[in-house]
């Protein structure tokens, strides 16, 4: 990617120095309600002709990848899974590390969404929707991993308890069918919350509409959406259950994920603290994302007064936390792993760490525990080119994190007979590129056509959206107070 | 009339106003004015306008919290019906149903069910989708979704009166007008009706295909969609193919060679005669038996089989796997399947009853012609060789002889200690309806010919 503002890498950190004044949710001198309407709605606005070269040649790139992920994804249908590297006795190769890479990365966006709207954190209204978009779209390629991995895809009705030929049902006692029943609820989940979120907003792009077709379409998608207090009535209070709903759902995803590992009896697999594990490593490799993506978005599209330095600067600290347990769920393992007493598990464990996959293992550790350990510096949290590379470096971290998990334990289990390495065939590898296609092609048309940020939320935690008693004599014209720090209205 | 008329005309008086404060105490102004059919239209949900709205709290949680609960009995259900009554999984003697394991899956059942309603339950309640409002025809509203606000009092409220509303609104108002009712139709082209019928119709193609699937018969074969899966390039066990000289697919054991475990140089052991002797045929009764003469059968027992108790207790229950169904635990021939084919009348249909075991013919047999039956078998039974091994059938073999030496004898031996009570075992010919089936009339002597 091309950086198009370099002057705005590397700013300094926002707000004042003062740690009891908390900077302003929305940057700028003068911000009001038609500015940050004006703001994201414009990004979409956009004629076709006059798109920014950067998004094209993005999307250029992106969709050849998706064309060739189409391509694989024919060639595997039509010829087998054998074309991958999964062979005896790893029969969990990459496609599984993809799946739970991906479906890792689509946590932080209902977590920032859900989790952290029930806990009042104002800060979000500027990535929500972006970050939830991301979730969408990486469960999209996540979910499509297994599918394609069943092999027969023509029967993957039979992952459901639909009534079938066979007369059978599917067994209700397999983590892998209680994942179906996670993934596929919190896909749908996300995807009504990301599109509830979003009816306001595309109300907003119908009434500035202007053209007939862009007033079709938004009209269609935004129900006829008036503004009506009445509705916002409801409207919030299924919000808050959304949000009430969504935040044990997304935990218990990843931990039913982990289940898909922790519930069999391979050593490096059964183990008690993978649940809580893999829902830390989710969570850390999903802001990492959602970093990725927001540095260079704000920056091309011009959202640095919605999407501030503050939002980053919260997000590096919360992916050196969630960072810091993953760390931690690697050292408690060697600990187990010794203090069970348990010969094959301290086995699988030294082998992770010094067997065959020693650089996997390491690659690991490097990206996941050392490097966000720069987060403790402030100044290095406001370089956006330090948060970038730290957020790339991230997610390969996790990826390998994956990876370790389940290639290192399967191809050294409890026969040494059947030991053996995993190698990726070029489809493995070309699949993974694929689906990354798959992410960004979807993820670019979000960013070109829909309200990339919320924008009716991000209005209301502007000071301007708040009455000031019964005083209305003198009410304040939209956007005159925007500039002062307004420590009291973020609440 | 006219004042009547004049409502009728307008949908209501729309007010427009800058910032929050003013469309809040314009709302509270309408609220209490009295009117009911009024709404405040805000670019994002305002704080505290519900209050001076006086807007009721929503029932929208009691729907989901009653859908949540329907979702968890739908997915509690779901799981036992599938899993532990229609088609039960016998996983390591597990219980059928067992709550913990189905705690995942009913769990993300409850979200799917509560979250799908607050959603739809939050479009019912809006009246969403509504995409013909008078409201949108005017240009001024457009703003109110990006950074005005606007109250319209509508006309249908009963206690509508256009100038006094104005009144109300005027105070806090930077704009007013009224929004007229929208009487233009939008007509969709004919083409949008003739497609979107298409559309709909074709929609119960796959369902009637499904349905045809499900009720039609049909000669011809399923269709393979990949046929490598079904039809692979390989010959399976026990068919032919003209590749080999022999037409087999199947390859014979290279010519002088034993596979392992199959040597059979024992034939005591193996066959039950001595040896090096001739190794018997399959016997029947109509060949003459066992064969006569021809044969020397094992009188005793192999040298590789110790005869201890252990043995004897390793026939015991071998004899009841396998024999005792037929020739009964005594080997008096009323073993379950006799009993059961006597009262069914089995011999009408060719039914040959097992023989008893304590009988003089079956006390005659050699060791090693008992261990040719337990192989072999005779006549109509069949032999059970390849299920048992031939030291097992060796213990068989002594728990037969020890049930002749101890069973069915026909009176009390005369070395019997004093106080011991002696029964004889009942023969086949001993047992009465009543005892062969239950619905069957009690007190026959001749069982063959009480039988129905
Ligand atoms: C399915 C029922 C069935 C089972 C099981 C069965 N038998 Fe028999 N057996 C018969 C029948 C029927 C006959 C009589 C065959 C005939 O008359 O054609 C018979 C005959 C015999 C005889 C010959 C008796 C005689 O007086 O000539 C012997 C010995 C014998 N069985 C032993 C065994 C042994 C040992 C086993 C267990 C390995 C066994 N049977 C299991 C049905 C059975």
């Amino acid at each position: 990617m091309t950086i198009t503002d370099p002057s705005a890498f590397g700013s300094q950190p926002s707000g004042e120095d003062d740690p009891s004044v908390r900077p302003s949710l929305v940057e700028g001198v003068n911000e009001d309600f038609s500015s940050v309407t004006d703001a994201v709605a414009g990004i979409a606005e956009i004629p076709v002709e006059r798109t920014n070269r950067a998004w094209i040649i993005c999307f250029a790139i992106s969709v050849s990848l998706l064309g060739m992920l189409g391509m694989l994804i024919l060639h595997l249908i039509t010829t087998g899974v054998g074309v991958w590297g999964n062979n005896n006795p790893a029969y969990w190769g990459w496609p599984i590390v993809n799946f739970v890479f991906w479906v890792g990365i689509g946590h932080a966006g209902t977590l920032i969404s859900a989790i952290l709207f029930l806990t009042r954190q104002n800060w979000r209204t500027g990535v929500n929707r972006a970050a939830e978009a991301m979730t969408i779209f990486a469960v999209v390629c996540a979910g499509m991993f297994p599918g394609i991995h069943i092999g027969r895809v023509w029967v993957a009705y039979w992952l459901f308890p639909l009534p079938n030929q066979m007369a059978m049902w599917p067994n209700f006692r397999s983590p892998l069918l209680w994942d179906v029943f996670a993934v596929s609820t919190y896909a749908s989940v996300s995807l009504l919350f990301w599109y509830m979120g979003m009816v306001p907003d595309l109300a907003t792009f119908r009434d500035r509409a202007v053209n007939n077709t862009r007033r079709i379409a938004y009209g269609i998608f935004s129900l006829g959406w008036t503004g009506s207090s009445r509705h916002w009535h409801v409207y919030e209070r299924a919000y808050l259950l959304l949000a009430a709903l969504a935040t044990p759902l997304v935990l218990s995803v990843h931990s039913v994920v982990s289940f898909d590992f922790a519930v069999s009896q391979l050593p490096g697999w059964h183990t008690t603290i993978f649940p809580p594990y893999f829902v830390a490593g989710a969570i850390f490799s999903g802001f990492a994302m959602v970093l990725t993506l927001m540095i260079p978005a704000r920056q091309f599209f011009g959202l640095k007064h919605i999407i501030t330095m503050r939002h980053i600067d919260v997000m590096c600290r919360i992916l050196m936390a969630t960072g810091l347990m993953v760390g931690y769920a690697y050292s408690i393992e060697f600990f187990i792993a010794w203090y069970g007493g348990v010969q094959y598990e301290s086995f699988a464990f030294v082998n992770r760490a010094f067997g065959n996959y020693w650089w996997a293992y390491w690659i690991m550790v490097t990206c996941n525990v050392i490097i966000p350990q720069l987060f403790w510096s402030k100044k290095l949290r406001a370089n956006l080119w330090v948060v970038m590379i730290v957020s790339i470096t991230t997610n390969i971290g996790m990826w390998f994190e994956r990876f370790v998990i389940a290639v290192t334990s399967l191809s050294r289990d409890f026969v040494p007979s059947s030991w053996g390495y995993f190698s990726p065939t070029w489809v493995d590898v070309t699949m993974f590129i694929g689906s990354f296609g798959l992410f960004f092609t979807l993820f670019l048309l979000f960013l070109r056509f829909l309200p990339v940020v919320a924008i009716a939320e991000v209005k209301t935690v502007m000071p301007q959206a708040h009455a000031h008693g019964e005083d209305h004599g003198e009410s304040h014209s939209a956007g005159g107070s925007a500039a002062a720090p307004a420590s009291r209205h973020d609440a | 009339m006219s004042d009547q008329k004049k409502n009728d005309e307008i949908h209501g008086v729309v007010a427009y106003f800058d910032d929050v404060d003013s469309v809040m105490s314009a709302a509270r102004k309408v609220r209490d004015a009295g009117y009911k059919k009024w709404d405040a239209y805000t670019p994002f949900p305002v704080h505290g306008i519900d209050e001076a709205m006086g807007t009721k709290p929503t029932i929208l949680p009691w729907i989901v919290l009653g859908m949540g609960l329907t979702g968890m009995a739908c997915g509690l259900l779901l799981q036992w019906y599938t899993n532990a009554y229609d088609y039960v999984f016998l996983i390591s003697g597990k219980p059928n149903w067992s709550l913990p394991a189905n705690i995942p899956v009913t769990f993300e059942v409850v979200i799917l069910f509560s979250a799908y309603t607050a959603f739809f339950a939050m479009l019912g309640l809006n009246k969403l989708p509504h995409l013909s409002n008078p409201l949108h025809k005017l240009p001024k509203f457009r703003r109110v979704t990006a950074d005005r606000f606007a109250i319209c009092v509508e006309a249908k409220d009963p206690n509508f009166d256009a100038d006094r509303v104005r009144a109300i609104l005027g105070a806090d108002t930077s704009e007013m007008e009224d929004c007229p009712v929208d009487t233009s139709r939008a007509a969709l082209p004919l083409w949008f009706h003739a497609v979107m019928a298409l559309v709909t119709c074709a929609t119960f193609i796959p369902l009637s295909l499904a349905v045809k699937g499900r009720f039609a018969t049909s000669e011809k074969p399923r269709y393979h969609v990949w046929p490598d899966m079904d039809f692979q390039r390989k010959r399976k066990t026990q068919t032919g193919w003209e590749g080999f000289e022999d037409g087999r697919s199947m390859r014979l054991p290279v010519e002088g060679t034993i596979p392992r475990g199959e040597l059979r140089d024992d034939f005591e052991l193996y066959f039950g005669v001595a040896q090096g002797s001739s190794v018997p045929p399959r016997a029947t009764y109509d060949a003459g038996s066992m064969g006569g003469e021809k044969h020397e059968w094992l009188q005793s027992f192999p040298t590789a089989v110790v005869v201890d108790e252990a043995l004897l207790e390793r026939g015991r229950e071998r004899y009841g796997i396998y024999c005792g169904v037929c020739h009964g635990a005594q080997g008096n021939g009323l073993g379950a399947v006799a009993l059961r084919a006597k009262a069914i009348d089995a011999e009408q249909w060719g039914w040959v009853s097992p023989k008893a075991l304590q009988s003089d013919s079956a006390k005659a047999y050699t060791n090693g012609e008992l261990f040719h039956i337990a192989s072999h078998g005779i006549s109509s039974m069949k032999g059970y060789g390849s299920q048992i091994t031939p030291k097992d059938r060796w213990a068989i073999v002594a728990f037969v002889r020890a049930i002749q030496a101890s069973q069915a004898l026909p009176k009390a031996p005369g070395d019997l200690p004093e106080g011991v009570d002696f029964e004889p075992v009942p023969t086949i010919k001993d047992v009465r309806l009543s005892e062969a089936s239950v619905d069957a009339p009690a007190g026959g002597t001749e069982p063959a010919g009480e039988a129905r």
